[in-house]
């Protein structure tokens, strides 16, 4: 019985050590391979096949979704068929998911994401983004009757609810010490705390509470962007110039025919109202703002 | 029935994507199944030859298996292999080739497990009438062992099916990733969709794989 155990943890250790070469080995070669050939593709090469590969969500209604027909609809599928028009090409939506993203760009099996991808410094090291279409940052939901238009008028004993592990409980843990914070786990939990004023206000990323108070009555969003604005923009392949300037040229373009409104409108208008169309839309008007 | 989210079904053409999505899925079980089975008997049988080396390859093939979850070797073959080879398969022969190195690797097992539970007496018996050793096999040991496999092989067969959700996750739309589509389209106007639409996908793996444990059961009680 013993020497049986200690064969198999010995084969076990045996395996796992020829795995975590031949994973090495892998990785090295990946390194000196991407050196020599190009994943991407141009624009050119593109328009010679006649079709764009674009990835966007199939499941984050309204930015990206699967409509009851089965056709691919949302802001970011609205922007894409501009694209794939000016291109001049058909459109190949690809479903992607949030973690497999920067894997699509990276092997080139799309040539843009477009699935509501926030721009941040360590996204920058991995691919391209071009100038963005649109804001998310921080809102503040409160009810009607106790509206908080501002956390520096926040009482002593006032409480702020966030979910944990959020974008909302880092910036207010880092900017506003003295705030206490009431931490739940799920959206659920926090939901429910909330309607049960267990708290003044209810912190998140704004596209949530701005849907919030939309759906049910008696909630205001009286800090509809606070601290840092964060953008999200069209993605390409690290080193895609081709398609990187396009895309740029592309957006101011289409910016000044306030595309992005019209965009707004037609997608986000239904979930959002009309009253947040500026803080969310971007237009970019120069090719250097990013 | 509003309220449960079962209109959301109805609309537009959702039922149909559902269906198509359970073909998806139906097609890369189906196809791993069979190659899983077929391969698996073979290297099952290699497993029990006594060479050192062919063992310790077949070892590290099944720890592989083992310590990989499967969304690590579906990465592996569909981002992987581009990365490294510049090779660029589709995400369903990525599917179908992952779930086949899983399958066979498991099957291989079971039919190593099968085969060192018939007595040792068969094979010499087998031997002293005259049988070769590939006749022993196909004649005298495959049956017996065929026997034994079959609950065992359905709980495979059936967690392969299951399984096969992961493949959203290289771009394939399955069942499950409809379901989620069709739940979240319809956010605002049914929040309780989630439920009907789950019960719905529920039901669809409930018909494929309840055939597929009734058959086992027949076939345990045929060649009993």
């Amino acid at each position: 019985m013993k020497k049986s155990l200690f064969k198999k943890v010995t084969s076990l250790l045996m395996a796992t050590a020829l795995l975590a070469v031949s994973l090495t080995a892998c990785k090295t070669s990946n390194s000196t391979s991407k050196a020599d050939d190009k994943v991407y593709r141009t624009v050119d090469e593109i328009k010679e096949s006649g079709v764009i590969n674009i990835g966007v969500f199939s499941d984050k209604s309204p930015f990206g979704y699967v409509d009851e027909n089965g056709n691919y609809a949302g802001y970011d599928v609205y922007f894409a068929n501009q694209i794939a028009k000016d291109l001049g090409v058909e459109v190949n939506f690809v479903s992607t998911e949030a973690a497999n993203r920067i894997e699509y760009l990276q092997t080139g099996k799309v040539d843009i994401i477009l699935a509501n991808f926030t721009v941040t410094d360590e996204r920058k090291e991995e691919v391209d983004f071009s100038l963005p279409y649109m804001n998310v940052s921080l809102g503040v939901v409160s009810p009607s009757n106790a509206v908080v238009e501002s956390l520096d008028d926040l009482g002593k004993n006032d409480q702020v609810i966030v979910i944990s592990g959020t974008t909302a409980e880092t910036y207010l843990t880092k900017n506003y010490p003295n705030i206490k914070l009431q931490k739940y786990d799920s959206y659920a939990a926090a939901k429910t705390a909330f309607e049960n004023k267990n708290g003044v206000a209810w912190a998140n990323d704004n596209t949530e509470v701005i849907a919030f108070s939309l759906e049910n009555e008696g909630y205001t969003v009286g800090i509809p962007s606070l601290g840092d604005a964060d953008t999200i923009a069209p993605a390409v392949t690290k080193g895609n110039e081709s398609l990187l300037n396009w895309l740029n040229e592309e957006t101011v373009s289409l910016a000044a025919k306030n595309f992005f409104h019209e965009d707004y409108e037609a997608t986000l208008k239904d979930t959002y109202g009309e009253d947040y169309e500026d803080t969310l839309v971007v237009e970019s008007t120069s090719l250097t703002n990013n | 029935m509003q309220a449960l989210g079962i209109d959301v079904l109805f609309k537009g053409t959702n039922l149909f994507r559902l269906l198509q999505g359970l073909w998806v899925s139906i097609e890369i079980s189906l196809i791993s199944v069979v190659i899983s089975i077929v391969l698996g008997l073979i290297v099952g049988i290699l497993m029990t030859i006594d060479r050192p080396f062919l063992r310790i390859i077949l070892k590290i093939y099944l720890e592989v298996v083992r310590i990989m979850p499967q969304m690590v070797l579906l990465f592996i073959v569909y981002f992987g292999t581009t990365r490294v080879f510049g090779w660029d398969l589709s995400a369903e022969f990525s599917a179908i080739f992952v779930f086949s190195f899983w399958g066979t690797a498991e099957m291989g097992d079971l039919v190593r497990g099968a085969i060192k539970t018939i007595p040792k007496i068969q094979f010499e018996s087998s031997l002293a009438l005259g049988f070769n050793t590939v006749q022993t096999f196909v004649v005298i040991i495959i049956p017996q062992t065929i026997r034994r496999l079959i609950p065992l092989a359905i709980n495979l067969i059936t967690r392969m099916i299951k399984t096969t959700s992961l493949v959203m996750m290289i771009g394939n739309v399955e069942v499950l990733k409809v379901a989620q589509q069709i739940i979240e389209a319809n956010r605002n106007t049914s929040p309780n969709a989630a439920f009907g639409v789950f019960a719905f996908v529920f039901f669809l793996y409930f018909i494929i794989c309840w055939p597929i444990s009734r058959l086992s059961i027949y076939l345990e009680k045929r060649w009993a």
